[in-house]
This record gives C-alpha cells, structure tokens and sequence, in this order.
C-alpha cells in the first residue's frame, strides 16, 4: 500500500501529463491519444519513483532503460520526458511540424531521452530483451522497462519475443502490456482475440501479474513484485481504458487518433480534473 | 506510348458520396486515391466473387474497408499481424481466389518481403497488394511510416509487377488492370489527400506503357506517382523561357517502357527522373539500366531521397525540402540543361 501522499502525488503527476497531452494534441493537430492517455499511469510510476535515471546525462551507461514498444504513444512519452527535464517543454509547441524533432513516433537520434525509435509495432519489446541481457553480459545493474500495445500482441514477432525472453529468462526486465483492449479498427477480441493473454504468457514461461492499470498501488506493487523476481521474466498485464481521463474518449475507436477544436479541447481538460 | 492531357487540378475534395453501388467516373473529382481504389475494389468483389481483401488492423486507415461493409464474408481482418497474412494470401491464391493484400506500403514491402518474395513471387501466386501511405505521404509519422524503399524492394522480386499511379484516376485504372493481369502486383499509392493530375477518365492506363503527358525536345521528366503532376507543372513554368520538357508518366515501374525511354534519350538526350523514393533502387535505377543497356550518352539526374531517412513535417514541405516538387524539378532542368555529356560518333545514324 503506498502511503496517501505519495499516492496523491502519483495521481496529481498523471493528471498533469495527461493535461500536457490535450495540450499537445490540440496545437499539433492530432495524436494517438487513445493510447497514449491509458498508458500514462504506467509511465507516471516508472518515470516518478523507479527509474534510475538523470535527465541532464541521457546517455548514462548505467541508466535503466524504457522502450515504448507501442511506440505511437509517443506523443505522451515526449510529454513526460518534457516535464522530466530533458529538453525544454517550449519544443513541443512545433510537435510533428516540419523540421520538428518530435514527429508521431519518437527518434532516440533526434529526442533526448529516448532509448529506441519505434513506431512499426513488434520490434521495441525484442530491442528491451535485448538491452536487459547486455546489463547482464556486461556486468551493469541497470534494469528494463517495456511498455507493449495489446493490439501489438497480434505481432508475430511479439511472441518470437517472448519466447526468447521466456528462454534466455532477462529477469531486469519488466514488460508491461497495456491492455486497453483496443488496436486500430476496434476492440481486439473482435478484430483479432487476444485472450487468454496471460495464459499465453505464462505457457512462455513468463510470470504473468494482472492489474488494473489505472490504480498506483497495484502498478507500484507489481513493479516491486517485478523486481523481486529471480528466476523468470515479469509481464504486467496492466487492464487499461483507452482515453482514460477524457470522458468523451474513453473505449471509443474513433479516438485512437485524432484531434481537438476549442470546444473540445476545453471539455477533456475538464474531464480530467475532474478524474 | 500513350498520350493524354493532365491538368494541374486544386487538391482533391473531400467526400460527395457515390451514389448507388455503381462507381462513376464523376466520383473520380470527389474521391482521393485511397477511397478511389477502395471503391473500385469493392465494384471489382461484387462482379466477381473471388475478389478478396485482407489487411492488418489498417481497414480505416488503407480505405479497403468499403470492402468490408459491402462485401463482408470476403473481408479479412488479420490484426496487427503481416507477415501471416501474406502467407494466408498465397494460400488463398492457390484455390482460385485473387487475394487484395492492403496494409502501408512498409510494411508490405519491409517488414512481410520475404513473405511476399517467398509465398507469393516465387510461387508465381496471384496474389495483389496496395501498399498505401507511401513515399513520404505520412509525413508527420517520422520515417517508420515512410516508405522511400518499396520500389526497389519490390521491383527486385522476379514475378513482380510495380505501379505508382499519378493520383485517383489513374488508381482507379490501375486497380482495374491489376485485377485484370495474372500474377502478383504491387500498387503503391500516397495516404490519400493527393491533388488530380488527370483531369478526365478519357487516357489510355496499360501496364508497362508510359503516359506522354507533355511532349518536348529540349529534356525529359520521368516520374512516377504523385510526382507525375510536379513534372508537369515545371513543364508548364519554364515553357514561357523557351524550354520544351518531355513529361513521361512512367506509371509501371516493371516492367519499365524501354522503348518511351530510348526514345526520349534519342530525342531530347536529356533526362531527369523524380520518384517520391530512395534513388537507389527505384525508378531513376530503372531507366537508368535502361540507358546503360542503349548505350547511348546523355545527361541524366536522379531527383528524390538521396540515400537518406527523410526528416519530419507535412509532405508538401517534405516533398519541397528533398527536391521533388515543382520547383526541384525546375531547378534540376536549369542544371541538367548545362550539363555536359559524351554524344556517341554515330548519333546521327539512328
Ligand atoms: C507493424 C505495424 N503495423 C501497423 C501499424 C499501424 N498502427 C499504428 S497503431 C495501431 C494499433 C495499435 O493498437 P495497440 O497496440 O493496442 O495500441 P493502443 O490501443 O494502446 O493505442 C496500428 C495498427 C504499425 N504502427 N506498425
């Protein structure tokens, strides 16, 4: 159980982030916003109370590591990243504007911060198995983060991953899938099923933790669970809304990408204060 | 050869529905490339039951699911999964059926090609794709949507035919003449906010025979998609200072029209090509073989992504920055024009 002010404080910082999003969404036009408001919590516990990193040397040997597999909710990592102190917020005012550093999805050569370019779906969450054995053959303590769409679990290459994972047995790594049971053309179960997710899994030799993505304790308590894990890789399946905070978002496919007039802009910030 | 007139139309207005189930030809000015072969698609599945489409959680995105609503038990959702469904398409093509593969255009030809080399080309399956978003026509998705790569990707697959067409109507034509050929197809278009090149449905669309869109005797612009309306605007401008450009449509790629090419060599001996693509690789590589082959001298420039992942912004000021809009084409026809070259004894012979 975290104590009430540290909650408090969780919940207050993804409250600031997802407002920044609408923020950034209205001014460039458009955005994953979907996706990128139900992965916020998840981010928020990461970039806010466990990852060892300092945002003055990005390029920090013994960094941990995040990879946003799904990497179209780059428009949320960049927000965070802005808040964190990597680069000035000001940069996101030219968000996907020609000549920007920050297009849809993000590039580690063009944005301080950002450990993989991804983007095509599939790859980001093989790169952080990677990464976590590199800590290992090189002798470093850094751990791994991975955050992997649910729609991105229809990849072939995901389970290529996770079998590798469930293999090799990385245990500085910690995926989680954001399961917001929606990919682009409508729920997974009608799309594609996904289910049961954890069993799948776990028959890949993962230990499988099934949470509400939204609530602090139950992210914070995985990751301490993660981390606390020995012999076999961790994925927190963390059970997400998709737009989470804006009423009018919230599980509609219409919202995986779009963008925001006045009026609308105007009703998801109040929504949010208001979750 | 064939000849028609292009126009240099305002951008492609949106929607006025088709009306009926019948696609006619007027909605061709209302209809973006996307929504064009979507719809021609779909006119194709109802006249012809072994039309079926497959995509990979992109059916709002490619546009193909207009398929999906008029034609649903021969519409196929495979998720975020590529590779398989290409696997999936030969093994349809093999009882008959003409699979119509839609995803973007990289991950057509990126991320499934050995799928579409393996189980699609080297089985000779007749199996079709539209690799949408191509080029840099997703421009503010950053160079994991781009595809500057797909033509020379696919040109290299034997078995392979390749078209870009110029905009909606040409699409449409296309669409028509890859269902009507045996054997795979790729069919690249833009994400769909293309302006009209063609101002009409009265041009001849056949695979492997060029478009002469304007003709000259001082240079050649060959180009390929929405490229094609860039090279005829640049005709258009530098005409008044005397300068008469050759505008080819070299809508398929593979295979190429030898014969448009050494004969623009033989006529203007001056050649541009502009591909919103790589240069290594795609259609300048193409004519240039061919050149090669003619063994005829002549200065030649290839105008696109010099071997280089492009930068974010909107396509059109990509498309400026990388010199494949009009005023690129312009100022590559000035320098062109100046450019020396080793003319061959025997020229006059020819
Ligand atoms: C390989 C690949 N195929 C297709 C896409 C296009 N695409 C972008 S987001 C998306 C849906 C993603 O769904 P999910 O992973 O569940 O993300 P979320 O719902 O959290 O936004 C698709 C199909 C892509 N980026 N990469």
């Amino acid at each position: 159980m975290l104590a009430a002010a540290e909650r408090k404080r969780l919940q207050d910082k993804a409250r600031a982030i997802r407002e920044e999003i609408v923020k950034v969404t209205y001014a460039c036009g458009g955005s994953h916003i979907g996706g990128a408001m139900s992965q916020t919590d998840v981010l928020v516990a990461l970039y806010y109370k466990y990852m060892r990193i300092d945002p003055a040397r990005p390029d920090w040997e013994d960094r941990d590591r995040f990879v946003l597999s799904k990497g179209h909710g780059g428009v949320g990592h960049a927000v965070v990243l802005a808040d964190k102190g990597y680069f000035e917020r000001k940069l996101l005012d030219d968000f996907n504007k020609t000549g920007s550093p920050f297009g849809m999805h993000l590039d580690r050569l063009k944005v301080r911060g950002v450990d993989a370019s991804t983007g095509s779906l599939g790859h980001g969450f093989g790169i952080s198995i990677g990464m976590a054995m590199g800590a290992r053959l090189t002798g470093r303590q850094f751990r791994v983060y991975c955050v992997v769409g649910d729609g991105e679990c229809h990849e072939g290459s995901v389970w290529e991953s996770a079998m590798a994972a469930g293999h090799f047995k990385p245990t500085n790594l910690t995926v989680f899938v954001d399961r917001n049971r929606f990919c682009l053309d409508g729920p997974t179960e009608e799309v594609m099923p996904l289910d049961p997710l954890d069993g799948k899994f776990e028959s890949f030799g993962w230990r499988v933790l099934s949470i509400d993505g939204h609530d602090f304790d139950a992210i914070c308590g995985a990751i301490e669970t993660a981390h606390a894990e020995t012999a076999r890789p961790v994925v927190v399946i963390a059970n997400t809304v998709k737009g989470k905070g804006v009423d009018f978002m919230e599980n509609q496919t219409a919202w995986h990408y779009g963008g925001l007039d006045d009026r609308m802009k105007a009703r998801a910030l109040e929504s949010i204060a208001r979750s | 050869m064939s000849t028609a007139t292009p126009t240099a139309g305002k951008p492609a207005k949106k929607a006025a529905k088709a009306t009926g189930l019948t696609w006619t030809i007027a909605d061709a000015d209302h209809m973006t490339q996307a929504e064009i072969y979507g719809e021609v698609l779909t006119q194709a599945a109802l006249k012809d039951g072994r039309v079926v489409a497959l995509t990979a959680d992109l059916a709002k995105s490619t546009k193909i699911g207009k398929f999906e609503q008029k034609v649903p038990e021969r519409f196929f959702n495979f998720g975020i999964a590529e590779a398989n469904m290409f696997a999936v398409a030969s093994g349809m093509a093999e009882t008959g059926l003409i699979p119509v593969v839609s995803t973007f255009a990289v991950f057509a030809s990126l991320r499934a090609a050995e799928f579409v080399r393996t189980d699609v080309c080297y089985q000779k399956r007749n199996v079709k794709i539209i690799g949408t978003h191509s080029g840099t026509s997703f421009g503010q998705a950053g160079t994991t949507h781009h595809c500057t790569e797909d033509i020379a990707v696919m040109r290299c697959l034997a078995n392979m035919t390749v078209i870009a067409p110029a905009d909606a109507r040409a699409t449409a034509k296309a669409v028509e003449a890859m269902l009507a050929h045996d054997g795979p197809v790729y069919i690249r278009i833009g994400r769909g906010f293309e302006p009209p090149c063609y101002k009409d449905m009265d041009f001849e669309f056949t695979i492997g025979k060029s478009n002469l869109l304007r003709d000259g005797t001082d240079i050649t612009v060959i180009a390929a998609g929405i490229p094609v309306l860039q090279a005829v605007e640049a005709a258009d401008r530098v005409k008044p200072d005397g300068v008469s450009v050759r505008v080819i449509d070299m809508h398929t790629i593979k295979p190429i029209d030898e014969e448009a090419i050494v004969r623009a060599v033989q006529d203007t001996r001056r050649l541009i090509t502009v591909e919103d693509h790589t240069v290594v690789g795609g259609l300048g590589t193409a004519v240039a073989d061919v050149i090669a082959k003619s063994g005829k001298g002549c200065a030649f420039r290839k105008l696109g992504y010099q071997d280089e992942y492009s930068i974010v912004g909107y396509p059109e000021d990509l498309q400026h920055r990388y010199g494949i809009d009009a005023d690129g084409i312009v100022s590559a026809i000035g320098e062109v024009l100046k450019q020396d070259f080793e003319q061959d004894e025997d020229w006059e012979d020819e």
